[in-house]
């Protein structure tokens, strides 16, 4: 299964506020 | 687990303003943030699936612990021992997993079982250390 990774941060914090999610924030060096 | 969590990516070299913003300082690194854009819990550097798992599951535990959820907080710390029990997180899990028994019921033996739970399990571990104390 495809994981949908969200690039907008400010947006993705927004949605899982209201969706009562946590947020998994990756930082990454490899490409993407 | 996936359900508790909402993925975000974000690639150092295109947008390194939120490298420094979230304080990473090497990659791989991953967040774990509530709500709130409080940051929870910190992973740095690769892990195999099952440690990385495991510091999920660590991650909830320590939600629930800042949120005085100590029910909770003690059931995922012993999620982590029960389903990753080889890997780093898990004398971790024992160690908080003992002190949100404590906090949640108040009773000191829950410090004094950990502390005896170490003895066999995980006993050169710096978290075996630090319930030592707890067994005198």
């Amino acid at each position: 299964m495809a994981i949908e990774w969200r690039k907008d941060v400010d947006a993705a914090l927004a949605e899982a506020g209201s969706a009562g999610r946590l947020l998994l924030l990756d930082f990454t060096a490899a490409p993407m | 687990m996936h359900g508790h969590f909402l993925p975000a990516r974000i690639h150092v070299k295109e947008r390194p303003a939120l490298f420094e913003r979230f304080g990473a300082r090497w990659t791989p690194t991953v967040l774990v943030m509530d709500s709130s854009g409080v940051e929870r819990h910190r992973i740095e550097g690769f892990l195999p699936a099952s440690d990385f798992a495991a510091q999920l599951l660590l991650g909830l535990g320590h939600l629930a612990f800042a949120e005085q959820d100590w029910k909770e907080a003690e059931q995922r710390f012993g999620e982590v021992l029960e389903e990753h029990p080889d890997t780093e997180a898990a004398p971790e899990a024992l160690y908080w997993k003992g002190v949100a028994r404590y906090k949640g019921t108040g009773d000191g033996a829950a410090l004094g079982e950990t502390a005896r739970a170490f003895r066999s399990r995980y006993a050169t571990s710096s978290w075996a250390k630090k319930a030592s104390v707890w067994g005198q």
